[in-house]
């Protein structure tokens, strides 16, 4: 009895896995360990990825811990795509510290490591492809300025306080204002953990409790999408500059009820991150930084082919 | 034959058994599956990921055997986690100190949610989500949201990464965390199996309104049973703390569900009653090397997951069956 459910069961388990069989041939295979999977940002990066793996001819694999507060299961994800004899790796840190002995583990089988996004705090990585997050809130900041005639309140809807996107992204838009709007203030900055119901309500009592607020910038695109909606349910008007893009927020900004947003090039993340994986396999020397770039959207360029080519649904 | 026979007509033996078939079926496909899953590093890669939630299961089991739930373990792992940096790194005490911290908080909260549950009578599932809460936001208050690193403790980490069992035998070089997985996994056993604290376990489980009658403090014996898993999630925050040389404070929610399917997988009923410490530990090792094994396979995340819902549907299913049978 126990025999033939055992049986069973390993026999359905094959099945399933039967779906998504993968073939071991002798290829490059370079895995990519994200900071996350399901969000639409991370998406755009994986497609990047994909796209750079049909261009340069090898094989890449994605994978991301669900939240990005879950530093332990990125480390199993890491020791896992170690496992698989690769030749490259792409890593996004969630924090830099817990993952050193594995990233030195890489080193020392002379696997180069390419990180991304947000970067990892050792010089074990052969280079970073990432946005230049304070500049690109700085920009922001002044949108937010000339939108709002360089005086007024302003507030913050961030994602959290913890990642160094977060941080970089308060402190660019903060940094910007202090230094070149003196009559601007902030009067209030919080965390809606990129929760789009989460920031929904943030904003919702944000407004309440300032009723002059001009404008309000979400900091990534849940962030965003819950300003938006925090400031149409309680029927105000105000300035929403948002981060990144995807379909909702694309459909604001088209429609006017959001001014505009920073979009970064998750695509040109992924792409960069295995080109110069590649790069670094074949012997060339890279620069520590690769600047991924970062754009200035609004209803007026949001299909310019440029633009349009970042931007992801 | 016929001490044999009992043996495995047992039903707690043979759902560990059906379960170990299991975890012995899983390893072997994806050994046929991929060349790189039966590797030594990729083994201990494998023990290293079930050992937080290993001894988070552990501390689970306890409490589902009395019929209750606790959905606070994840985020109270995180809080004794905390607690040790506060007292290693902020306070600079000697290591000793904040393993002994670590575990006393996790006794307490776990006092904390027996007493709402035994004598205030808050459902448990709503006392330990309230406590789930407050012990994600108590974690992020206190480390300032920031992670507290171990830093000035440079012998913290070797708690769950160095492997004592390497040193005397170099072939072997199983991480202390794993290390620490089994001696609790005994030490549990031993406290179900062959104490009054876990008779009692059971017997709360089976029927609270009988143990009552029959003259015995039940409400104290739930407040025991809950510090106990509270104390042992202390040791698994240690653990976890130890293994990132960091606590990290926004951690934790979402890994009770974890320990709560691994201890399902095991054969432990929610309904109370049953259930095994082996069961328990084979039921982590299933998830971990379902997660291990499909991430080798480079099967798509997306996939990961709808295989992983499927297995414990099925591991659930089976024990239906297999109860109506009796």
């Amino acid at each position: 009895m126990i025999k033939r459910r055992t049986l069973t069961l390993a026999l359905g388990l094959s099945a399933a896995l039967g779906l998504s069989g993968t073939a071991y041939a002798q290829e490059t295979y370079i895995p990519l360990v994200s900071k996350g999977f399901q969000h639409q940002f991370w998406q755009a990066v994986k497609a990047g990825a994909e796209q750079a793996a049909k261009d340069y001819k090898v094989k890449v694999t994605f994978e991301g811990p669900e939240t990005e507060a879950m530093v332990d299961k990125q480390i199993d994800m890491l020791s896992a795509a170690l496992a698989k004899n690769p030749k490259a790796l792409g890593f996004a840190a969630l924090d830099s510290k817990a993952a050193i002995p594995l990233l030195k583990k890489a080193q020392a089988a002379k696997i180069p490591v390419v990180a991304f996004d947000s970067g990892v705090d050792s010089d074990i990585p052969v280079t970073t492809a990432t946005t230049d997050n304070l500049a690109a809130a700085g920009l922001a900041a002044d949108k937010m300025a000339e939108l709002i005639g360089k005086e007024g309140e302003v507030a913050l809807v961030v994602h959290d306080q913890t990642s160094r996107t977060g941080i970089d992204r308060r402190d660019g838009f903060l940094n910007r204002m202090k230094s070149n709007y003196p009559k601007i203030k902030i009067v209030s900055v919080q965390y809606g953990g990129g929760d789009q119901l989460k920031s929904t309500e943030i904003t919702k009592s944000i407004l309440q409790g300032n009723p002059n607020v001009k404008g309000i910038f979400g900091a990534n695109e849940g962030s965003a999408i819950g300003v938006l909606n925090g400031a149409k349910e309680m029927k105000r008007k105000i300035v929403v500059i948002g981060y990144d893009s995807g379909k909702q927020q694309k459909a604001a900004i088209a429609s006017g009820e959001m001014a505009g947003a920073i979009t970064q090039n998750p695509v040109g993340i992924g792409y960069k991150t295995v080109e110069a994986a590649v790069k670094a396999l074949k012997g060339e020397t890279l620069p520590k930084i690769i600047d991924t770039g970062f754009y200035w959207y609004d209803k007026s360029n949001l299909t310019d082919p440029k633009i349009a080519a970042v931007l992801y649904d | 034959m016929n001490a044999l026979k009992a043996l495995l007509f047992n039903p707690s033996t043979r759902q560990t058994l059906l379960a170990f078939a299991s975890l012995l079926a899983l390893m072997t496909f994806f050994s046929v599956a991929s060349p790189n899953f039966l590797q030594a590093d990729n083994m201990v890669a494998i023990l290293q990921a079930t050992a937080v939630n290993g001894v988070l299961a552990i501390a689970c089991t306890f409490v589902i055997i009395t019929s209750g739930i606790d959905l606070s373990v994840g985020t109270l792992m995180t809080f004794c986690a905390v607690m040790a940096g506060v007292f290693l790194t902020y306070w600079g005490l000697p290591i000793y100190v904040g393993v002994l911290a670590a575990v006393f908080f996790g006794a307490l909260c776990g006092f904390v949610s027996g007493v709402l549950i035994a004598k205030l009578k808050v459902p448990p599932f709503i006392a330990t989500l309230g406590m789930m809460m407050l012990l994600k936001g108590l974690s992020l208050v206190i480390s300032g949201t920031k992670p507290i690193y171990f830093n000035d403790t440079p012998e913290f980490p070797y708690i769950s990464q160095e492997s004592l069992i390497g040193y005397f035998v170099p072939s072997l070089p199983i991480p202390n965390a794993v290390l620490i997985l089994f001696i609790v996994a005994v030490l549990s056993s031993l406290v179900l199996n062959k104490t009054r604290l876990g008779r009692y376990t059971f017997a709360l489980g089976s029927n609270e309104e009988a143990v009552r009658l029959s003259g015995v403090n039940v409400d104290f014996w739930k407040i025991v049973v809950y510090s106990l898993n509270g104390a042992i999630c202390g040791i698994a925050g240690l653990l976890i703390a130890s293994r990132l040389n960091s606590a990290q404070p926004a951690l934790g929610q979402g890994y009770e569900l974890d320990a709560i399917a691994a201890v399902v997988i095991g054969g432990t009923s929610l309904s109370g009653g049953t259930g095994t410490i082996l069961g328990t530990i084979i039921g982590a090792f299933i998830m971990s090397v379902l997660t291990n094994g499909l991430r080798i396979m480079s099967v798509a995340q997306e996939w990961q997951t709808v295989v992983t819902g499927v297995i414990i549907i099925l591991a659930v299913y089976i024990d239906i069956i297999r109860r109506k049978r009796q």
